[in-house]
Protein backbone atom coordinates (compact mmCIF):
# COMPACT_ATOMS: atom_id res chain seq x y z
CA UNK A 1 0.00 0.00 0.00
CA UNK A 2 1.79 2.95 -1.30
CA UNK A 3 -0.87 5.56 0.31
CA UNK A 4 -0.42 7.62 3.02
CA UNK A 5 -3.01 9.17 5.23
CA UNK A 6 -2.29 11.91 7.54
CA UNK A 7 -4.63 12.51 10.21
CA UNK A 8 -2.95 13.44 13.35
CA UNK A 9 -2.97 16.82 12.94
CA UNK A 10 -3.33 17.50 16.63
CA UNK A 11 -0.45 15.52 17.47
CA UNK A 12 2.02 17.57 15.26
CA UNK A 13 1.73 19.57 11.87
CA UNK A 14 4.24 19.50 8.74
CA UNK A 15 5.91 23.21 9.06
CA UNK A 16 4.05 25.06 6.22
CA UNK A 17 7.18 26.05 3.53
CA UNK A 18 5.81 29.53 3.73
CA UNK A 19 7.18 29.49 6.92
CA UNK A 20 10.17 27.25 6.44
CA UNK A 21 11.12 30.49 3.89
CA UNK A 22 10.68 32.89 6.54
CA UNK A 23 13.10 31.45 9.00
CA UNK A 24 16.05 30.27 6.45
CA UNK A 25 17.63 33.67 6.53
CA UNK A 26 18.25 33.63 10.33
CA UNK A 27 19.60 30.32 10.77
CA UNK A 28 22.36 31.57 8.37
CA UNK A 29 23.25 35.19 7.32
CA UNK A 30 20.94 36.69 9.82
CA UNK A 31 22.56 34.50 12.73
CA UNK A 32 22.81 36.98 15.08
CA UNK A 33 22.19 37.37 18.95
CA UNK A 34 19.18 39.66 19.57
CA UNK A 35 20.81 40.46 22.68
CA UNK A 36 24.20 41.73 21.05
CA UNK A 37 24.40 45.66 20.53
CA UNK A 38 26.05 45.68 16.97
CA UNK A 39 24.19 45.86 13.89
CA UNK A 40 23.92 42.20 13.55
CA UNK A 41 22.34 41.71 17.07
CA UNK A 42 20.02 44.67 16.27
CA UNK A 43 18.83 42.92 13.18
CA UNK A 44 18.29 39.83 14.61
CA UNK A 45 16.30 41.88 17.92
CA UNK A 46 14.86 44.00 15.42
CA UNK A 47 13.15 40.28 13.51
CA UNK A 48 12.49 39.08 17.52
CA UNK A 49 10.19 42.03 18.50
CA UNK A 50 8.33 41.62 14.95
CA UNK A 51 7.07 38.50 15.73
CA UNK A 52 6.35 39.37 19.25
CA UNK A 53 4.33 42.51 17.82
CA UNK A 54 2.51 40.23 15.50
CA UNK A 55 1.84 37.30 17.68
CA UNK A 56 0.34 39.68 20.55
CA UNK A 57 -1.70 41.35 17.85
CA UNK A 58 -3.34 38.01 16.58
CA UNK A 59 -3.98 37.04 19.92
CA UNK A 60 -5.34 40.74 20.95
CA UNK A 61 -2.59 40.89 23.73
CA UNK A 62 -3.11 44.43 24.86
CA UNK A 63 0.80 45.12 24.07
CA UNK A 64 3.97 42.69 22.88
CA UNK A 65 5.62 42.61 26.03
CA UNK A 66 2.80 40.26 27.46
CA UNK A 67 4.79 37.73 25.08
CA UNK A 68 7.05 35.48 26.12
CA UNK A 69 8.78 33.53 23.95
CA UNK A 70 9.49 29.91 24.88
CA UNK A 71 10.93 26.27 23.05
CA UNK A 72 7.33 24.97 23.79
CA UNK A 73 3.79 24.16 24.71
CA UNK A 74 5.24 21.90 27.35
CA UNK A 75 7.52 25.00 28.73
CA UNK A 76 4.86 26.91 28.84
CA UNK A 77 2.70 25.23 30.77
CA UNK A 78 5.23 24.39 33.48
CA UNK A 79 6.41 28.26 33.56
CA UNK A 80 2.73 29.19 34.14
CA UNK A 81 1.96 26.22 36.75
CA UNK A 82 5.09 26.46 38.67
CA UNK A 83 6.01 30.29 38.13
CA UNK A 84 2.34 31.65 38.57
CA UNK A 85 2.45 29.57 41.66
CA UNK A 86 5.20 30.57 43.32
CA UNK A 87 5.59 33.63 42.33
CA UNK A 88 6.88 36.38 45.10
CA UNK A 89 8.39 33.36 46.83
CA UNK A 90 5.13 31.45 47.85
CA UNK A 91 5.32 28.52 49.66
CA UNK A 92 1.29 27.28 50.26
CA UNK A 93 -1.50 27.40 48.54
CA UNK A 94 -4.41 25.59 46.62
CA UNK A 95 -3.84 25.13 43.01
CA UNK A 96 -6.94 24.01 41.17
CA UNK A 97 -6.53 22.20 37.69
CA UNK A 98 -8.95 19.86 35.38
CA UNK A 99 -9.10 16.65 35.68
CA UNK A 100 -8.76 16.03 31.63
CA UNK A 101 -5.40 18.40 31.37
CA UNK A 102 -2.28 17.67 29.20
CA UNK A 103 0.13 15.95 30.96
CA UNK A 104 2.39 19.21 30.31
CA UNK A 105 -0.04 20.92 33.25
CA UNK A 106 -1.12 18.32 35.59
CA UNK A 107 2.53 16.75 36.21
CA UNK A 108 3.91 20.44 37.78
CA UNK A 109 0.46 21.07 39.88
CA UNK A 110 1.39 17.26 41.23
CA UNK A 111 4.68 18.30 41.59
CA UNK A 112 3.31 21.58 44.23
CA UNK A 113 1.33 19.13 45.22
CA UNK A 114 4.25 17.13 46.80
CA UNK A 115 6.12 20.81 47.67
CA UNK A 116 3.77 22.82 50.12
CA UNK A 117 0.56 23.46 47.85
CA UNK A 118 -2.67 21.62 47.85
CA UNK A 119 -4.40 20.86 44.37
CA UNK A 120 -7.54 19.81 43.61
CA UNK A 121 -8.56 18.52 40.40
CA UNK A 122 -12.48 19.27 39.00
CA UNK A 123 -14.05 16.53 36.79
CA UNK A 124 -15.61 17.40 33.40
CA UNK A 125 -18.96 16.49 32.59
CA UNK A 126 -19.29 13.47 30.28
CA UNK A 127 -20.17 16.18 27.73
CA UNK A 128 -16.80 16.90 27.78
CA UNK A 129 -16.91 20.59 29.23
CA UNK A 130 -15.81 21.62 32.83
CA UNK A 131 -18.81 23.38 34.23
CA UNK A 132 -18.32 26.90 35.89
CA UNK A 133 -20.69 25.69 38.96
CA UNK A 134 -18.27 22.74 39.52
CA UNK A 135 -14.82 24.90 38.99
CA UNK A 136 -17.05 27.93 41.66
CA UNK A 137 -17.66 24.51 44.32
CA UNK A 138 -13.75 23.70 44.14
CA UNK A 139 -12.58 26.99 44.72
CA UNK A 140 -11.22 27.89 48.33
CA UNK A 141 -10.38 31.38 49.95
CA UNK A 142 -6.32 30.10 49.16
CA UNK A 143 -6.77 29.18 45.98
CA UNK A 144 -4.15 30.77 43.95
CA UNK A 145 -4.15 29.40 40.79
CA UNK A 146 -6.83 27.74 38.13
CA UNK A 147 -5.90 26.08 34.98
CA UNK A 148 -8.53 24.38 32.68
CA UNK A 149 -7.49 24.30 28.78
CA UNK A 150 -9.02 25.38 25.96
CA UNK A 151 -9.69 23.09 23.96
CA UNK A 152 -9.24 19.21 24.48
CA UNK A 153 -6.55 17.85 22.87
CA UNK A 154 -8.16 14.39 22.39
CA UNK A 155 -11.81 15.16 22.20
CA UNK A 156 -11.72 18.45 21.00
CA UNK A 157 -14.54 20.02 23.49
CA UNK A 158 -13.86 23.75 23.70
CA UNK A 159 -14.14 24.75 27.37
CA UNK A 160 -15.90 28.06 28.52
CA UNK A 161 -13.14 29.80 29.47
CA UNK A 162 -14.47 33.41 30.19
CA UNK A 163 -16.74 31.78 32.55
CA UNK A 164 -14.36 29.55 34.51
CA UNK A 165 -11.78 32.38 34.27
CA UNK A 166 -14.87 34.84 35.79
CA UNK A 167 -14.86 32.10 38.59
CA UNK A 168 -11.61 32.22 39.61
CA UNK A 169 -11.09 35.77 39.55
CA UNK A 170 -14.12 36.48 42.14
CA UNK A 171 -12.29 34.27 44.41
CA UNK A 172 -9.18 36.12 44.08
CA UNK A 173 -7.03 33.27 41.94
CA UNK A 174 -5.34 33.66 38.84
CA UNK A 175 -6.36 31.62 35.57
CA UNK A 176 -4.12 29.85 33.18
CA UNK A 177 -5.37 28.09 30.05
CA UNK A 178 -3.62 25.48 27.94
CA UNK A 179 -4.50 26.80 24.26
CA UNK A 180 -2.38 24.65 22.29
CA UNK A 181 -5.03 22.74 20.17
CA UNK A 182 -7.13 25.80 19.78
CA UNK A 183 -4.37 28.51 18.73
CA UNK A 184 -5.00 29.27 14.97
CA UNK A 185 -7.96 26.66 14.92
CA UNK A 186 -10.84 28.87 16.33
CA UNK A 187 -11.23 33.03 17.18
CA UNK A 188 -8.83 33.74 19.95
CA UNK A 189 -8.85 36.61 22.03
CA UNK A 190 -6.79 37.09 25.44
CA UNK A 191 -9.34 40.13 26.77
CA UNK A 192 -12.26 38.64 25.62
CA UNK A 193 -11.12 34.92 27.34
CA UNK A 194 -10.51 36.91 30.80
CA UNK A 195 -6.94 34.77 31.10
CA UNK A 196 -4.07 36.09 32.83
CA UNK A 197 -1.81 33.45 31.19
CA UNK A 198 -2.08 31.23 27.88
CA UNK A 199 -0.06 28.82 26.65
CA UNK A 200 0.62 27.93 22.78
CA UNK A 201 2.65 25.58 20.72
CA UNK A 202 4.33 26.53 17.43
CA UNK A 203 4.25 23.24 15.77
CA UNK A 204 0.14 22.20 16.47
CA UNK A 205 0.15 25.37 13.76
CA UNK A 206 2.17 24.09 11.27
CA UNK A 207 5.27 25.86 12.87
CA UNK A 208 8.60 24.45 13.94
CA UNK A 209 8.60 21.99 16.76
CA UNK A 210 10.39 23.68 19.78
CA UNK A 211 8.86 26.72 19.63
CA UNK A 212 6.12 27.98 21.61
CA UNK A 213 4.51 31.20 23.37
CA UNK A 214 3.53 32.18 27.08
CA UNK A 215 0.60 34.66 27.52
CA UNK A 216 1.05 36.69 30.29
CA UNK A 217 -1.27 39.61 31.32
CA UNK A 218 0.99 42.43 32.52
CA UNK A 219 1.55 42.94 35.74
CA UNK A 220 0.94 39.02 36.62
CA UNK A 221 4.06 38.02 38.89
CA UNK A 222 6.27 34.79 37.58
CA UNK A 223 8.83 33.44 39.30
CA UNK A 224 10.79 32.02 36.28
CA UNK A 225 11.22 28.83 35.07
CA UNK A 226 14.35 29.12 33.27
CA UNK A 227 17.17 31.59 34.94
CA UNK A 228 20.21 33.00 33.47
CA UNK A 229 21.25 35.52 31.06
CA UNK A 230 17.72 37.57 31.82
CA UNK A 231 16.26 37.32 28.35
CA UNK A 232 12.39 38.00 27.77
CA UNK A 233 12.23 40.49 30.65
CA UNK A 234 13.96 37.99 32.44
CA UNK A 235 10.75 35.65 32.34
CA UNK A 236 12.70 33.08 30.58
CA UNK A 237 16.61 33.00 30.40
CA UNK A 238 17.96 31.85 27.15
CA UNK A 239 19.37 33.11 24.17
CA UNK A 240 15.84 33.65 22.05
CA UNK A 241 14.86 31.15 18.71
CA UNK A 242 15.06 34.03 16.50
CA UNK A 243 14.52 32.05 13.64
CA UNK A 244 11.85 29.82 15.47
CA UNK A 245 10.10 32.49 17.07
CA UNK A 246 9.70 34.20 13.18
CA UNK A 247 8.44 30.70 12.13
CA UNK A 248 6.37 30.79 15.06
CA UNK A 249 4.37 34.43 14.24
CA UNK A 250 4.49 33.65 10.43
CA UNK A 251 2.68 30.01 11.09
CA UNK A 252 -0.07 32.11 13.27
CA UNK A 253 -0.96 34.64 10.37
CA UNK A 254 -1.04 32.14 7.86
CA UNK A 255 -3.97 30.17 10.27
CA UNK A 256 -5.36 33.55 10.82
CA UNK A 257 -5.59 33.94 7.43
CA UNK A 258 -6.84 30.88 5.93
CA UNK A 259 -9.19 30.15 9.11
CA UNK A 260 -12.60 31.61 7.56
CA UNK A 261 -12.59 28.81 4.91
CA UNK A 262 -10.61 26.46 6.47
CA UNK A 263 -12.68 25.90 9.77
CA UNK A 264 -15.84 25.81 7.80
CA UNK A 265 -13.43 22.90 5.35
CA UNK A 266 -12.53 21.48 8.31
CA UNK A 267 -15.88 20.96 10.17
CA UNK A 268 -17.25 19.42 7.32
CA UNK A 269 -14.78 17.33 6.63
CA UNK A 270 -14.88 15.84 10.61
CA UNK A 271 -19.12 15.65 9.94
CA UNK A 272 -18.44 14.06 7.17
CA UNK A 273 -16.05 11.44 8.86
CA UNK A 274 -17.96 11.41 11.90
CA UNK A 275 -21.05 10.25 10.02
CA UNK A 276 -19.40 7.97 7.86
CA UNK A 277 -17.30 6.38 9.97
CA UNK A 278 -20.70 5.87 13.02
CA UNK A 279 -22.80 4.57 9.38
CA UNK A 280 -20.58 1.89 8.64
CA UNK A 281 -18.73 0.33 12.13
CA UNK A 282 -21.44 -1.02 13.85
CA UNK A 283 -21.76 -0.06 18.03
CA UNK A 284 -19.36 3.15 17.18
CA UNK A 285 -20.10 5.92 19.21
CA UNK A 286 -18.90 9.68 19.21
CA UNK A 287 -16.76 10.97 22.60
CA UNK A 288 -18.31 13.48 24.17
CA UNK A 289 -20.77 13.75 21.73
CA UNK A 290 -23.49 16.33 23.68
CA UNK A 291 -20.50 19.00 24.07
CA UNK A 292 -21.78 22.06 23.35
CA UNK A 293 -18.74 23.73 21.18
CA UNK A 294 -16.32 21.57 19.79
CA UNK A 295 -13.05 21.95 17.69
CA UNK A 296 -13.52 22.00 14.13
CA UNK A 297 -10.55 19.33 13.83
CA UNK A 298 -10.67 16.64 16.27
CA UNK A 299 -12.79 13.64 16.44
CA UNK A 300 -12.97 10.96 19.09
CA UNK A 301 -14.33 7.20 18.95
CA UNK A 302 -15.06 4.10 20.76
CA UNK A 303 -15.01 1.13 18.67
CA UNK A 304 -16.49 -1.35 21.13
CA UNK A 305 -15.02 -4.46 21.51
CA UNK A 306 -11.52 -3.59 19.37
CA UNK A 307 -8.29 -2.29 21.41
CA UNK A 308 -6.64 0.60 20.06
CA UNK A 309 -2.88 0.20 19.24
CA UNK A 310 -4.37 -2.98 17.59
CA UNK A 311 -6.76 -1.23 15.37
CA UNK A 312 -3.35 1.57 15.02
CA UNK A 313 -1.22 -0.92 14.27
CA UNK A 314 -3.96 -2.27 10.75
CA UNK A 315 -4.01 1.03 10.31
CA UNK A 316 -0.53 1.72 9.79
CA UNK A 317 -0.04 -0.94 7.49
CA UNK A 318 -3.04 0.32 5.46
CA UNK A 319 -0.96 3.73 5.38
CA UNK A 320 -2.95 6.17 8.00
CA UNK A 321 -1.55 7.80 10.74
CA UNK A 322 -4.01 7.91 13.38
CA UNK A 323 -4.15 7.92 17.30
CA UNK A 324 -5.61 6.00 20.50
CA UNK A 325 -6.23 8.05 23.21
CA UNK A 326 -3.35 10.37 23.87
CA UNK A 327 -0.33 10.05 21.63
CA UNK A 328 2.03 11.12 24.54
CA UNK A 329 0.71 7.99 26.76
CA UNK A 330 1.84 5.68 23.84
CA UNK A 331 4.22 4.67 25.81
CA UNK A 332 2.07 3.97 29.00
CA UNK A 333 -0.63 0.81 29.16
CA UNK A 334 -3.46 2.82 30.61
CA UNK A 335 -6.24 4.08 29.11
CA UNK A 336 -6.93 7.98 28.11
CA UNK A 337 -7.17 10.25 31.38
CA UNK A 338 -9.56 12.37 29.64
CA UNK A 339 -11.77 9.63 28.48
CA UNK A 340 -12.09 8.05 31.91
CA UNK A 341 -12.60 11.66 33.21
CA UNK A 342 -15.80 12.49 31.04
CA UNK A 343 -16.83 8.72 31.94
CA UNK A 344 -16.23 6.38 29.31
CA UNK A 345 -16.26 2.94 30.85
CA UNK A 346 -12.50 1.32 30.85
CA UNK A 347 -12.73 -1.26 28.33
CA UNK A 348 -13.95 1.13 25.97
CA UNK A 349 -11.46 3.48 26.37
CA UNK A 350 -8.62 0.69 25.18
CA UNK A 351 -10.60 0.55 21.96
CA UNK A 352 -10.46 4.48 21.58
CA UNK A 353 -9.85 6.33 18.38
CA UNK A 354 -8.61 10.08 17.68
CA UNK A 355 -8.78 11.51 13.95
CA UNK A 356 -7.86 15.09 14.05
CA UNK A 357 -7.65 16.61 10.73
CA UNK A 358 -5.84 19.55 9.11
CA UNK A 359 -4.38 21.48 6.07
CA UNK A 360 -3.55 18.94 3.83
CA UNK A 361 -7.06 16.40 4.13
CA UNK A 362 -9.20 16.02 1.95
CA UNK A 363 -12.68 14.44 1.34
CA UNK A 364 -11.15 11.04 -0.12
CA UNK A 365 -8.62 11.00 3.25
CA UNK A 366 -11.37 10.65 5.25
CA UNK A 367 -13.51 8.53 2.84
CA UNK A 368 -10.54 6.24 2.68
CA UNK A 369 -10.01 5.63 6.31
CA UNK A 370 -13.89 4.47 6.73
CA UNK A 371 -13.23 2.34 3.94
CA UNK A 372 -9.89 0.91 5.71
CA UNK A 373 -11.52 0.55 9.12
CA UNK A 374 -14.17 -1.62 8.78
CA UNK A 375 -12.16 -4.56 7.08
CA UNK A 376 -9.68 -3.95 10.44
CA UNK A 377 -12.64 -3.40 12.74
CA UNK A 378 -14.48 -6.67 11.34
CA UNK A 379 -11.05 -8.45 11.62
CA UNK A 380 -10.15 -7.58 15.44
CA UNK A 381 -13.74 -8.26 16.75
CA UNK A 382 -13.89 -11.87 14.89
CA UNK A 383 -10.65 -12.14 17.00
CA UNK A 384 -11.90 -11.07 20.09
CA UNK A 385 -13.64 -14.31 22.44
CA UNK A 386 -15.64 -11.23 24.14
CA UNK A 387 -17.24 -9.83 20.89
CA UNK A 388 -20.63 -11.19 21.71
CA UNK A 389 -21.01 -10.26 25.66
CA UNK A 390 -19.71 -6.90 24.67
CA UNK A 391 -22.58 -6.17 21.64
CA UNK A 392 -24.95 -8.19 23.83
CA UNK A 393 -24.65 -5.13 26.65
CA UNK A 394 -24.30 -2.48 24.33
CA UNK A 395 -27.62 -3.68 22.91
CA UNK A 396 -28.80 -4.08 26.88
CA UNK A 397 -27.63 -0.34 27.66
CA UNK A 398 -29.58 0.72 24.57
CA UNK A 399 -32.72 -0.84 24.94
CA UNK B 1 8.61 1.56 21.53
CA UNK B 2 9.39 -0.19 18.90
CA UNK B 3 7.74 -4.43 17.65
CA UNK B 4 10.63 -6.57 16.29
CA UNK B 5 9.65 -7.54 12.71
CA UNK B 6 8.64 -10.89 14.12
CA UNK B 7 6.27 -9.47 16.42
CA UNK B 8 4.70 -7.58 13.48
CA UNK B 9 4.59 -10.47 11.38
CA UNK B 10 2.56 -12.63 13.75
CA UNK B 11 0.63 -9.54 14.14
CA UNK B 12 -0.58 -8.72 10.80
CA UNK B 13 -0.82 -12.82 9.92
CA UNK B 14 -1.97 -14.65 13.22
CA UNK B 15 -1.44 -18.31 13.38
CA UNK B 16 -4.11 -20.81 14.35
CA UNK B 17 -7.20 -17.67 15.07
CA UNK B 18 -10.57 -19.25 16.39
CA UNK B 19 -11.99 -21.38 18.58
CA UNK B 20 -11.85 -25.83 18.29
CA UNK B 21 -16.10 -26.81 18.50
CA UNK B 22 -16.07 -29.34 21.45
CA UNK B 23 -12.47 -28.72 22.76
CA UNK B 24 -10.83 -30.84 25.28
CA UNK B 25 -9.73 -28.24 27.08
CA UNK B 26 -10.84 -24.56 27.36
CA UNK B 27 -8.14 -21.55 29.29
CA UNK B 28 -9.91 -18.09 28.97
CA UNK B 29 -7.46 -15.51 31.25
CA UNK B 30 -7.30 -11.73 31.10
CA UNK B 31 -10.13 -9.51 31.31
CA UNK B 32 -11.33 -6.25 29.41
CA UNK B 33 -10.80 -3.96 32.03
CA UNK B 34 -7.43 -4.41 31.66
CA UNK B 35 -7.35 -4.61 27.89
CA UNK B 36 -6.21 -7.88 27.15
CA UNK B 37 -8.74 -11.18 27.02
CA UNK B 38 -7.60 -14.06 25.75
CA UNK B 39 -9.09 -17.59 24.66
CA UNK B 40 -7.42 -20.86 24.05
CA UNK B 41 -9.19 -24.20 23.14
CA UNK B 42 -7.53 -27.53 22.25
CA UNK B 43 -7.29 -30.91 21.34
CA UNK B 44 -5.76 -33.35 22.72
CA UNK B 45 -4.50 -36.95 21.98
CA UNK B 46 -2.31 -39.03 23.44
CA UNK B 47 -1.44 -36.22 26.22
CA UNK B 48 0.10 -34.58 22.78
CA UNK B 49 -1.97 -31.02 21.96
CA UNK B 50 -3.06 -32.40 18.43
CA UNK B 51 -4.80 -28.70 17.66
CA UNK B 52 -4.81 -25.49 19.50
CA UNK B 53 -6.44 -22.27 18.54
CA UNK B 54 -6.80 -18.72 19.70
CA UNK B 55 -8.79 -15.59 20.23
CA UNK B 56 -7.42 -12.25 21.62
CA UNK B 57 -8.63 -8.84 22.34
CA UNK B 58 -5.29 -7.05 22.44
CA UNK B 59 -2.86 -4.97 21.58
CA UNK B 60 -0.09 -5.93 18.93
CA UNK B 61 1.70 -7.98 21.16
CA UNK B 62 -0.96 -9.93 22.90
CA UNK B 63 -1.91 -10.81 19.29
CA UNK B 64 1.48 -12.03 18.62
CA UNK B 65 2.18 -13.74 21.53
CA UNK B 66 -1.08 -15.76 21.51
CA UNK B 67 0.04 -16.70 17.83
CA UNK B 68 3.46 -17.52 18.78
CA UNK B 69 2.39 -19.85 22.21
CA UNK B 70 0.04 -21.78 19.69
CA UNK B 71 2.71 -22.59 17.11
CA UNK B 72 4.98 -23.43 19.83
CA UNK B 73 2.45 -25.68 21.84
CA UNK B 74 0.79 -27.13 18.85
CA UNK B 75 2.53 -31.17 19.03
CA UNK B 76 3.98 -30.69 22.36
CA UNK B 77 3.10 -32.81 25.24
CA UNK B 78 0.82 -31.65 27.95
CA UNK B 79 3.83 -31.26 30.01
CA UNK B 80 6.13 -29.73 28.04
CA UNK B 81 3.28 -27.28 27.01
CA UNK B 82 2.77 -26.04 30.95
CA UNK B 83 6.35 -25.84 30.80
CA UNK B 84 6.69 -22.93 28.61
CA UNK B 85 7.95 -19.97 30.01
CA UNK B 86 7.18 -16.12 29.03
CA UNK B 87 11.14 -15.33 28.12
CA UNK B 88 10.81 -18.22 25.78
CA UNK B 89 8.01 -16.31 24.35
CA UNK B 90 9.33 -13.13 23.89
CA UNK B 91 12.62 -14.74 23.14
CA UNK B 92 10.94 -16.69 20.25
CA UNK B 93 9.22 -13.36 18.71
CA UNK B 94 12.97 -11.50 18.74
CA UNK B 95 11.95 -9.72 22.36
CA UNK B 96 9.29 -7.57 23.50
CA UNK B 97 9.02 -3.89 24.54
CA UNK B 98 9.32 -4.12 28.64
CA UNK B 99 6.15 -2.37 29.21
CA UNK B 100 4.46 -5.32 26.87
CA UNK B 101 5.97 -8.19 28.62
CA UNK B 102 2.97 -9.08 30.21
CA UNK B 103 1.04 -9.74 27.26
CA UNK B 104 3.58 -12.93 27.16
CA UNK B 105 2.64 -13.95 30.73
CA UNK B 106 -0.70 -13.66 29.49
CA UNK B 107 -0.24 -16.06 26.23
CA UNK B 108 1.60 -19.02 28.48
CA UNK B 109 -1.25 -18.50 31.28
CA UNK B 110 -4.02 -19.09 28.94
CA UNK B 111 -2.08 -22.55 27.45
CA UNK B 112 -1.58 -23.48 31.31
CA UNK B 113 -5.52 -23.21 32.20
CA UNK B 114 -6.35 -25.12 29.16
CA UNK B 115 -4.10 -27.93 29.83
CA UNK B 116 -5.14 -27.96 33.65
CA UNK B 117 -9.03 -27.55 32.02
CA UNK B 118 -8.39 -31.02 29.57
CA UNK B 119 -6.87 -32.80 32.77
CA UNK B 120 -9.49 -31.64 35.57
CA UNK B 121 -12.49 -32.44 33.08
CA UNK B 122 -11.08 -36.10 33.01
CA UNK B 123 -10.77 -36.53 36.71
CA UNK B 124 -7.06 -36.12 36.82
CA UNK B 125 -4.44 -33.75 38.83
CA UNK B 126 -3.83 -30.20 37.61
CA UNK B 127 -0.25 -29.95 36.74
CA UNK B 128 0.04 -26.27 35.94
CA UNK B 129 -1.78 -25.10 38.91
CA UNK B 130 -3.71 -21.44 39.52
CA UNK B 131 -2.46 -18.65 37.51
CA UNK B 132 -2.56 -14.63 38.18
CA UNK B 133 -4.40 -13.66 35.19
CA UNK B 134 -7.50 -16.24 35.37
CA UNK B 135 -8.58 -13.85 38.61
CA UNK B 136 -11.26 -11.43 37.39
CA UNK B 137 -9.61 -9.31 39.03
CA UNK B 138 -6.18 -9.39 37.53
CA UNK B 139 -3.93 -6.34 36.98
CA UNK B 140 -0.96 -6.81 35.05
CA UNK B 141 -0.61 -3.40 35.35
CA UNK B 142 0.07 -3.61 39.39
CA UNK B 143 3.18 -3.02 39.53
CA UNK B 144 3.30 -0.19 37.06
CA UNK B 145 3.58 3.68 38.56
CA UNK B 146 0.46 5.24 38.13
CA UNK B 147 1.86 8.07 36.18
CA UNK B 148 4.51 6.34 34.42
CA UNK B 149 4.65 7.52 30.87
Amino acid sequence: MDRTVYLDYAATTPTDQRVVDAMLPFFTERFGNANSLYSLGRDAARALEDARERVASSIGAAAPDEIVFTAGGTESDNTAIIGLATAGGRAAGHVVVSAFEHHAVLEPAWWLGKHGFEVTEVQPRTDGTVHPDDLAAALRDDTVLVSVMHGNNEIGTLQPIAELAAAAHARGALFHTDAAQTLGKVDLGVAALGVDAASFSGHKIYGPKGTGVLYLKRGTRLAPYLIGGGQESKRRSGTQNVAGNVGFATALEIMDAERPTEAPRLTALRDRLVEGLLGRIEHARLNAADAPERLPHIANFVIPGVEGEAMLLHLDAAGIAVSTGSACSSGSLKPSHVLLAIGCPVEFAHGSLRVSLGRFTTAEDVDYLVDMLVPVAERLRSMNPLYEKTVAALVGHAG
Amino acid sequence: MLYSDKVMEHFGNPRNVGVIEDADGIGEVGNPICGDVMKITISVADDRIDDIKFQTLGCGAAIATSSIVTEMAKGMTLDEAVAITKNQVAEELGGLPPAKMHCSVLATDGLKVAVDDYLVKHGREPIAGPVKSADPNFDPHEDEDDHAH
